[in-house]
């Protein structure tokens, strides 16, 4: 039973994967390009205090590349910050996972804005102290992993 | 600066370490008084948590003194006594807003990783891997604490600090269990786990008006704990079938609220503990959820089952069948200290919460890799090893 659920849950990892890597790449290779999908964060601030004219700057900062738009969330939960970006459409799953797609620059300065508009800064963590880094294969995937996360997500 | 630090599965060792400076200006610097071994830390040494890397200083139950602070911290002064919630959250997002602190939408600076794990980032711990932040722990001499007005809290001049400690991660973690899983007057209440976690959720159902309290375990010393410092019942899961306990004490119901404070490495009676092993260690499941297959059968038709204990990943045999069946309600969570810690300080205060029986070896940080053997192994009875670093 083991042997069958561990066959089944590769068989279903396989095919997941190569779904992302048969969808058309953002860049080469002439797939179909055009606006990406909203990505969005709730900022627990009224919408009249968050102007999209006068967005923090990270988000300021991709100027023509991206559209946005803010509209108020339910309940209290404050104002919805939308952004995309003008051009290529969402990355693979797996791009987007590492931190590697078109909308990564996007996905980091919506985060800061958040922060930004909500604690007033962003959470900075290195340098950190740690203690001799001993070179190995899964230390340097979880580096990377690390060194992606800020940008990497589900969407 | 010494430091503990994780080299790689079931090792750790005391390094020289640079020392934090603030980054942020909501951070304070701490001189670490007092850091806890936690059982959730064995998850890091055992690899079963993997975004560790070598090098990494471990620790996130602590206390000290602060001996620097940012220029937007407002409450928090140098000299302060203060405890510090082992979750690091912003206070300012709808979550925290909520009183969900451990939900943080602002705490975690890596929510690449955690996305990717469960769908959603939540906010970041201290020494916990780099899925929860990368933030460097508390098994040293200083540790820097962001958003400082929102996480350390000024101890009472009448708190010790060896009772202090326990308001870090474990008292706030039982109170979460407790509080969350809706416990109130009447009922009869079950904590699988006797560890520090499970007595603080069984004191916490106590004192929220739980008539019974039912703390399960399999080490006499812990249940001799619960018994004489706890003030709850208890059933040694080796000795008695303990659903069949349960609906004996329970006219036959079972218990209304069922809190699991055992996580992923849970440890069972019969064939299914082997199972789970072999499972865990060839990666066709990442947790073994023995505790929480039990709690599901024992809990009473429509009650409350919460998962307290640490999770990472996926479990297999799950019984969502009883789940569904029986109408249970399931929850998690991991804790929302910022919103229990000053009730549990008070409450310390006035002798209703103690804990300095948890803390049975208190050493200096030298000794902290034999430290973790001795907790992890449960040498000469041990329930918490403390680290002592003012010394």
């Amino acid at each position: 039973m083991a042997v069958q659920t561990a066959l089944t849950r590769a068989l279903h990892a396989v095919r997941s994967v190569r779904s992302d890597v048969h969808r058309p790449r953002r860049s080469g290779g002439g797939g179909p390009r055009g606006p990406s999908g909203w990505m969005a964060v709730t900022v627990l601030r009224q919408p009249s205090e968050v102007d999209v004219h006068r967005l923090p700057a990270p988000l300021a900062d991709l100027g023509d590349r991206v559209e946005v738009r803010i509209q108020p969330a339910s309940r209290d939960r404050g104002t919805e910050l939308s952004a995309r970006l003008r051009g290529p459409p969402p990355g693979s799953r797996l791009d987007r996972l590492g931190g590697e797609d078109a909308e990564a620059d996007l996905r980091r300065a919506l985060r800061e804005a958040k922060q930004l508009l909500e604690v007033g800064e962003v959470l900075a963590v290195d340098p950190t102290p740690h203690g001799h880094r001993t070179r190995t294969p899964g230390g340097a995937l979880v580096e990377r992993w690390t060194t992606a996360a800020p940008r990497a997500g589900v969407r | 600066m010494r430091a503990l630090t994780w080299r790689g599965v079931d090792e750790v060792a005391v390094e020289d370490v640079p020392e934090p400076t603030i980054l942020n200006g909501h951070d304070a610097i701490i001189e670490v008084g007092l850091s806890a071994t936690c059982g959730s830390d064995l998850h890091l040494l055992g690899g079963y948590i993997p975004a560790m890397r070598a090098g990494d200083v471990l620790g996130h139950e602590f206390m000290g003194r602060v001996v620097e602070v940012g220029p937007e911290v407002r409450t928090r002064q140098v000299g302060d006594r203060v405890v510090v919630v082992s979750f690091t959250s912003c206070g300012r997002c709808w979550y925290c807003r909520q009183g969900l602190f451990s939900l943080c939408d602002n705490g975690n600076p890596n929510p690449g990783i955690t996305e990717a794990l469960w769908g959603q980032a939540i906010g970041g711990c201290y020494g916990y891997s780099h899925a929860m932040g990368g933030y460097a722990g508390s098994h040293a001499r200083y540790i820097r604490v962001p958003y400082a007005d929102q996480g350390a809290f000024v101890i009472p001049d009448g708190v010790s600090d060896e009772r202090a400690l326990v308001a870090s991660d474990a008292a706030p973690t039982g109170w979460t269990g407790a509080h969350q899983a809706g416990v109130s007057a009447g009922d009869t209440v079950a904590v699988w786990g006797a560890g520090g976690v499970g007595q603080m959720a069984a004191r916490a159902a106590a004192l929220m008006g739980a008539e019974r309290v039912v703390v399960i375990d399999r080490y006499a010393n812990r249940l001799d704990q619960v018994r004489t410092h706890i003030g709850a019942e208890t059933l040694d899961y080796e000795q008695v079938d303990v659903p069949a306990a349960l609906r004996e004490m329970t006219g036959g119901r079972g218990p209304d609220v069922c809190i699991e404070a055992v996580g992923m490495e849970a440890h069972t009676k019969g064939v299914m503990h082997l199972v789970d092993q072999v499972k865990q260690q060839t990666r066709l499941q990442t947790d073994r959820p023995g505790a929480v297959r039990e709690v599901i059968f024992a809990c009473r038709k429509g009650g409350m089952v919460f998962t307290l204990g640490v999770f990472g990943g996926l479990v297999d045999s799950f019984p969502l069948g009883a789940v569904m069946n029986k109408a249970l309600t399931l929850r998690g969570a991991q804790q929302h200290g910022h919103r229990y810690i000053p009730e549990i300080l008070e409450r310390m205060s006035r002798d209703e919460v103690k804990t300095e029986h948890l803390a049975t070896h208190v050493m200096p940080l030298e000794d902290g890799p034999a430290g973790y053997r001795m907790f992890k192994q449960k040498e000469d009875g041990c329930v918490r090893s403390v680290f002592r670093l003012d010394g």
